[in-house]
């Protein structure tokens, strides 16, 4: 079965191209204090807003620094802020989603009712308000995404549950004496992990996406720390004498992005038994 | 019947439905004993499968309860009302439960040999080894063909009768004296079905079980019960050992059930199926919950609910036409 996945996996181009992407995104961000051709907080008054040139491949920000380098060690910025926020509202959000499908009745209600209300927050103003609340900082950049994605994971996770529960293989561990804990962990858990790991992979951009965004309109790492938002931020000042600027770290995160929804939809396909075609 | 594994006494099952409760199984009494199998025969609908529930304290609430005057005695010991952990200690461990369907009653996450595991560590404290050995013995008892290889595959690369096999090594993983089999062979083909009814039969005379088998299949009955309870509109309607059953059928349900079968020596024009459907729970009249399928039926049998009757010392019937003994 796994083996049977993972193949599907490869020979899809769509989740090939994904992969790679990520790949080389996830490998420059590990390597960038080894590769990276400049220390990115360095200035160098005398060449500031170069263009690009064999020097600087993406040529020099206003205070001379360079803009590939600093491009390098703000995507380990984003992937940090992006897969730690994941994680949490994935572990959370899964936890009440299967608590309320298992539980269900009243319980179910208010939860799925408090969901609903968190669903109709636009993202970015729900991280917007979080952020402003308890300042800018990275630990709170982390949990103010988690907070905003906390809602699609939970209903991810609800809907198998409340099929799961009454599967015959539930009951039947409840017939051996299993707790209600058991069943949950051992027997519900394992039969949504896939569901809820494609959701993941699909949010993770959206994640990335708004810690750019925040960073953007100055909520989110204070500078000089790179990172993708607050470099368009800085590049906007300049963007008719020096495009590159603004223009190299969205590009940074258009091609992330495409490249964790590319891979999360070759995901969902490979573990979807209808779309099977071999 | 002081040596009854399991003594049921009144069990009334009942429904919350539109403000009202509404019995869906209607005072059972019933006994098993050690190293015997007691055979619940019944349609769709005539509450045998609920009885099972009960005993498993398994009854889904909260729109199902079982009626404070039942009573449900294990070795002794009174079920009913018992708290949820006390229930959880005895489910998997004293008292086990197969399924009619095998193909879903398996985890597909779970390799087979954890699956009958599980329950080994959870009620004997078994670690990891220990399990997995006494699982291995467990499957080779209920002989899957070399167990130890097939343990670390999963369900879905069982057969039916195979998974149904892995069902019963998982219910008796840790020993218990009482086994409850609803329909455990009635998705399986028949060739199969002998041969999960002939393993059952082994593993009852090797733990000394008590069997409640529940079926609606009396070709399976006659092969294995030594006793029949049929049940009809959450009632037992008759109950007698099985070869007198067979032989002399006194209620005019049992009479219409056995007149039903398809039999290769007999024109299919002999078939007689039984007019009308069993009524539906809330729908039951003051009298026979059969009389309105009866063919026998008088005036009584519509004002009056009869009793289960004794008729001869082995028997009972829920009938006005059969007589009290003289």
């Amino acid at each position: 079965m796994t083996a049977g996945l993972i193949r599907r996996f490869w020979v899809n181009p769509t989740s090939l191209t994904g992969a790679l992407v990520v790949a080389a995104v996830v490998l420059a961000a590990i390597l960038a204090p080894w590769i990276s051709p400049f220390d990115p907080l360095e200035q160098d008054i005398a060449a500031r807003l170069t263009g690009p040139s064999p020097a600087h491949f993406l040529g020099t920000d206003t205070f001379g620094r360079d803009v590939l380098s600093r491009l390098m060690h703000a995507a380990r910025i984003s992937l940090v802020i992006g897969v730690a926020s994941i994680a949490i509202a994935m572990a959370m959000g899964s936890a009440i989603g299967i608590a309320a499908g298992y539980i269900g009745g009243k319980f179910d209600a208010c939860v799925t009712g408090l969901l609903d209300v968190l669903l109709s927050f636009p993202t970015l103003l729900l991280g917007l308000m979080v952020v402003a609340m308890m300042g800018p900082s990275m630990d709170n950049l982390i949990l103010a995404i988690a907070l905003t994605e906390l809602a699609p994971f939970a209903r991810v996770a609800r809907a198998p549950t409340i099929a799961l529960k009454d599967r015959e293989f539930v009951e039947a561990g409840r017939a051996l004496g299993f707790s209600d804990m058991r069943l949950v962990v051992v027997h519900i858990v394992p039969n949504l992990l896939s569901e809820v790991v494609v959701v993941a992979s699909l949010w993770l951009a959206t994640a990335i996406r708004t810690e750019s965004s925040l960073s953007f309109i100055g909520l989110g790492i204070k500078p000089p720390t790179p990172t993708w938002g607050g470099m368009i931020r800085e590049g906007f000042e300049n963007i008719m004498d020096a495009p590159w600027l603004a223009v190299a770290p969205s590009v940074a995160i258009l091609v992330t992005v495409l490249g964790l929804s590319l891979m999360g939809d070759g995901l969902r396909d490979a573990l979807d038994p209808k779309g099977q075609r071999d | 019947m002081t040596d009854a594994v399991l003594e049921i006494r009144k069990l009334a099952v009942e429904f919350h439905s539109g403000g009202q409760w509404h019995a869906a199984v209607r005072g059972i009494d019933l006994s098993i004993a050690q190293n015997e199998t007691l055979a619940v025969v019944g349609e769709s609908g005539s509450g045998k499968s609920m009885t099972a529930l009960s005993v498993m304290g398994l009854v889904p609430t909260p729109a199902g309860r079982i009626a404070p005057e039942s009573s449900i005695k294990l070795h002794g010991r009174e079920l009913v009302g018992l708290p949820e952990h006390e229930l959880d200690r005895i489910r998997g461990n004293r008292v086990a439960m197969i399924f009619q369907e095998p193909m879903t009653a398996l985890n597909p996450t779970m390799t087979v040999g954890a699956q009958v595991a599980e329950s080994l560590r959870v009620h004997r404290g078994f670690n990891g080894a220990q399990a997995s050995a006494e699982a291995l013995k467990m499957l080779d008892l209920v002989k899957v063909p070399s167990a130890g290889k097939r343990m670390k595959d999963y369900p879905h690369q069982f057969s039916g009768g195979m998974r149904q096999r892995v069902m019963i090594a998982m219910a008796l993983a840790c020993h218990p004296k009482l086994l409850l089999a609803d329909e455990p062979t009635t998705a399986l083909d028949v060739t199969i079905q002998a041969q999960v009814l002939s393993l059952i039969e082994d593993l009852k005379t090797e733990y000394g079980l008590a069997v409640m088998f529940i079926t609606h299949n009396l070709g399976v009955v006659a092969l294995i019960a030594d006793r029949v309870a049929v049940m009809y509109a959450g009632e037992i309607v008759e109950a007698a050992l099985a070869p007198d059953l067979f032989a002399r059928p006194r209620h005019p349900y049992t009479q219409a059930l056995l007149a039903s079968i398809p039999r290769v020596d007999r024109d299919l024009k002999m078939l007689e199926p039984i007019q009308g459907n069993v009524p539906t729970i809330g729908n039951l009249g003051a009298g026979c919950g059969f009389a309105s399928r009866c063919t026998h039926a008088q005036v009584r049998c519509h004002r009056e609910r009869p009793q289960l009757m004794p008729d001869g010392p082995a028997r009972a019937v829920r009938c006005w036409l059969v007589g009290p003994p003289p």
